[in-house]
């Protein structure tokens, strides 16, 4: 099983009644594990893709009000769309059981950086789970439920793409039924007005003793003594792998601390920190034991990782990185050949948003070139040779705020590329903004039908796009739907240039189906009915 | 038995299900699994690669250090290249000849397989020809696979059992297709392994 499919399957398992989820890579495949599932259709189990990690997580904690065990997973960027509603469920609590999970992406496989959601984590002030390998991925969140059930409190599991994308083999426990409804004991509880609120933080604040207790007895944290004293290892999960793997026999001479639950087990550390003259600290994304354990001024113990240059400080960790942080010999096998050149991706022969770029640049042309702001999705790869449509691409829903901002500063006119499950996404109060101030911006939203960059998902604008706008405000005469065909060309520069010169909002809508999406269902519908005629 | 091994490619080639025929051949007798795939932003057209490790003692890390892979499997010669630090030096390098050139500057084909002629351990094969002798160049991931077999010590028919059990939804003729590419990749794999 993936990663990703051991905690899906963790959570049916363990007595989950709902998963809420906007896709990210590398966390898509827990929700669509449950999406796929029988015994999750059987049960009722909802599992529709949200809006945004905002409202998943905001509905996770309500189906948690209810008394019902809840899930809400995200990428690591999704947690800062989620930052609100997340840091404040901490301070009201849980009720039934309530898991976050963040999957983050060291050395940025895919996403725009590599945050190490752990430090979220530690803010909110709340228990943090890091599987190790997949079984324990799986055994984590039954774990984690009866924590977060015990002390009312929501838990956050933070993976990475190593764990999220590699297979292993799982055990699978009992499975256990879901919660049944019922309130919170104070119907107080979620109402955080100030005079409750202080209660709530208080009482957060006095469980964090508990919580490392629970941490110095988690089945998740081992302490395993070694001769050598010359150095104590504080691997944090996966890390641990890396280690083991410059160790065939399993045996590692000096004491090892296997982290996998936080806040860290104190007493542990202590123990390292009193038997051994340093400690190498491992851990994948930011330094972020090795901060605590060195203090501000970093005297006392010795201790060494990403921050003193023994693990490069960026980058995702990997066997060999581990080896010459233990003063192993490292090994090599051929170099490459200077005639390898990178292969990037590129939007599909066929793909729409080729189209509506081509387009775009000819409506352009007459203009100083920079003023396309965008977004994240396939039409990302606008940015690059030969198409180079595109000025931006920082957070999703940005184009349209930074087309808005800009244009504000005299940048007239000014563009917002963003796809359609982008828009719905975090586009539309942007939208909303612009409207206000009758802003003198075009907005093209890439209407594919579908979430295509994440793998094809189910897009919340399916049907309802200009319905939206005009809710928003934006006039009727000025949204306009396109078909993205080489022989509408002339037609749509036409109306993108129109559109330019209008001064006030304008959205553009070229709607054409993801050619891989197309693929997609045609390849279903011939599934589904082989499967009726057999 | 330990095997690490890189599988390379550009996506849609075909190589998770090298990795899923191998990884559940593995399974079936008994052996411990890990493999590690990259997905996302690979998926239109870029490089995609997968560490595949199966071994009948528990493996470690999900990754394969450098210098330390049995095998490169790659559909697609430039990627064959590309994960070099990672094979072993006596390791193999197997690779279809057939270039997927989808990138503007794609170095001279010649010079590619220059470079992989110049690994002591390599084998070559027009995959996509010999695919489509097989009834469908979408087959040349299986001739890859098959030329592949021989270096992985499993018995022949765990290989083929595994096609077996993974493209049998495909329909009679796919997993034909399928089994007489594998076939022909492992002849030609006996046929020129010591040349
Ligand atoms: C906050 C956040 N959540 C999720 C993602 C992952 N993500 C990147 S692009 C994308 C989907 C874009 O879909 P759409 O706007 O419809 O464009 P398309 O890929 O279909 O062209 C998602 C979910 C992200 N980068 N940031
Ligand atoms: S997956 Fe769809 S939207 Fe993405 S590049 Fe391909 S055709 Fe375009």
């Amino acid at each position: 099983m993936l990663g990703d499919e051991a905690i899906a399957q963790g959570a049916l398992d363990a007595g989950l009644s709902g998963i809420y989820a906007y896709p990210g890579t590398p966390s898509t495949e827990i929700t669509e594990f449950v999406q796929n599932s029988n015994y999750a259709r059987e049960h009722g189990i909802h599992c529709t893709w949200s809006a945004n990690e905002k409202t998943a997580m905001e509905a996770a904690l309500g189906m948690s009000y209810a008394g019902k065990r809840a899930m809400a997973c995200m990428k690591h960027v999704g947690l800062n769309v989620a930052a609100d509603p997340f840091v404040n469920s901490a301070i009201t609590g849980a009720n039934g059981g309530l898991i976050v999970v963040a999957a983050d992406d060291p050395s940025m496989h895919s996403s725009q950086n590599e945050q190490d959601s752990r430090f979220f984590g530690k803010f909110a002030l709340i228990p943090i789970l890091e599987p190790s390998n997949q079984q324990e991925a799986y055994d984590m969140v039954r774990y984690g439920f009866d924590l977060s059930e015990k002390y009312i409190v929501p838990v956050l599991m933070r993976i990475t793409t190593r764990m999220a994308h590699s297979r292993a083999g799982v055990v699978r426990g009992e499975v256990r039924p879901q919660n049944e409804l019922h309130l919170p004991a104070d119907l107080r509880q979620f109402v955080l007005l100030p005079n409750i609120a202080k209660k709530r933080y208080k009482n957060l604040l006095s469980n964090h003793r508990h919580f490392i207790q629970e941490s110095e007895g988690s089945p998740f944290n081992t302490y395993i003594d070694g001769h050598d004293k010359s150095k104590g290892i504080l691997v944090c999960g996966l890390a641990y792998n890396y280690l083991m793997e410059n160790y065939p026999d399993g045996k590692v001479p000096y004491p090892v601390l296997k982290i996998g639950q936080y806040p860290l087990p104190k007493n542990m550390i202590e123990r390292m920190a009193e038997d051994c003259d340093e400690i190498l600290v491992v851990e994948d994304g930011y330094p972020m034991v090795e901060e605590l354990l060195k203090g501000y001024l970093g005297i006392g113990l010795k201790i060494k990782g990403r921050l003193d240059g023994t693990i490069p400080r960026d980058g995702e960790l990997n066997p060999n990185i581990v080896a010459v942080a233990l003063g192993m010999e490292d090994t090599f096998g051929f170099p490459v050949p200077d005639l390898v050149v990178g292969r990037p991706p590129k939007l599909c022969a066929g793909c729409p948003h080729i189209d509506s770029y081509n387009a775009l640049n000819e409506a352009l042309s007459t203009l100083p070139k920079g003023r396309v702001f965008s977004d994240i999705g396939c039409y990302t790869l606008g940015a690059l040779y030969p198409y180079e449509a595109i000025n931006s691409c920082v957070d999703m829903g940005a184009s349209i705020t930074m087309a808005k901002g800009a244009a504000d500063a005299g940048m007239i006119p000014s563009v917002a590329v963003i796809g359609d499950s982008t828009f719905t996404h975090s586009g539309m109060t942007g939208l909303l903004d612009a409207v206000t101030e009758k802003s003198p911006i075009t907005v093209l939203i890439l209407d594919n039908a579908t979430t295509a960059m994440t793998g094809g998902q189910d897009s919340a604008a399916m049907g309802r796009l200009e319905e939206i706008c005009r809710g928003l405000g934006v006039e009727e005469e000025h949204i306009r739907v396109v078909r993205p065909l080489k022989k509408f060309h002339a037609e749509i520069v036409q109306i993108i240039e129109e559109e330019l010169a209008y001064q006030g909002v304008s959205v553009i809508i070229p709607r054409r189906e993801c050619i891989v999406s197309i693929d997609k269902r045609m390849r279903d519908k011939f599934k589904n009915k082989q499967t009726e005629t057999s | 038995m330990k095997k690490d091994i890189i599988l390379a490619g550009v996506g849609g080639q075909g190589i998770l299900s090298i990795a899923a025929v191998i990884g559940y051949a593995a399974l079936e007798q008994g052996m411990f699994l890990k493999q590690s795939e990259v997905h996302g932003m690979s998926q239109r057209g870029g490089d995609v690669v997968s560490n595949l490790r199966i071994s009948h003692n528990e493996i470690a890390s999900d990754l394969i250090p450098f210098g330390k892979a049995d095998l490169i499997i790659a559909v697609e010669p430039l990627e064959s290249l590309r994960y070099l630090p990672h094979l072993a030096r006596h390791g193999w390098l197997i690779s279809s000849s057939t270039p997927l050139n989808n990138i503007p500057n794609y170095p001279e084909i010649e010079e590619v397989l220059e470079a992989i002629r110049g690994i002591p351990n390599h084998l070559l094969l027009d995959a996509e020809t010999m695919a489509k002798e097989a009834g469908s160049i979408k087959a040349a991931n299986m001739v890859i696979l098959g030329a592949a077999t021989p270096f992985l010590e499993m018995d022949f028919h765990l290989i083929e059992n595994a096609v077996r059990f993974l493209f049998n939804k495909k329909g009679e003729k796919v997993l034909e297709m399928n089994l007489i590419a594998l076939r022909a990749g492992k002849e030609f794999a006996y046929l020129h392994q010591r040349s």
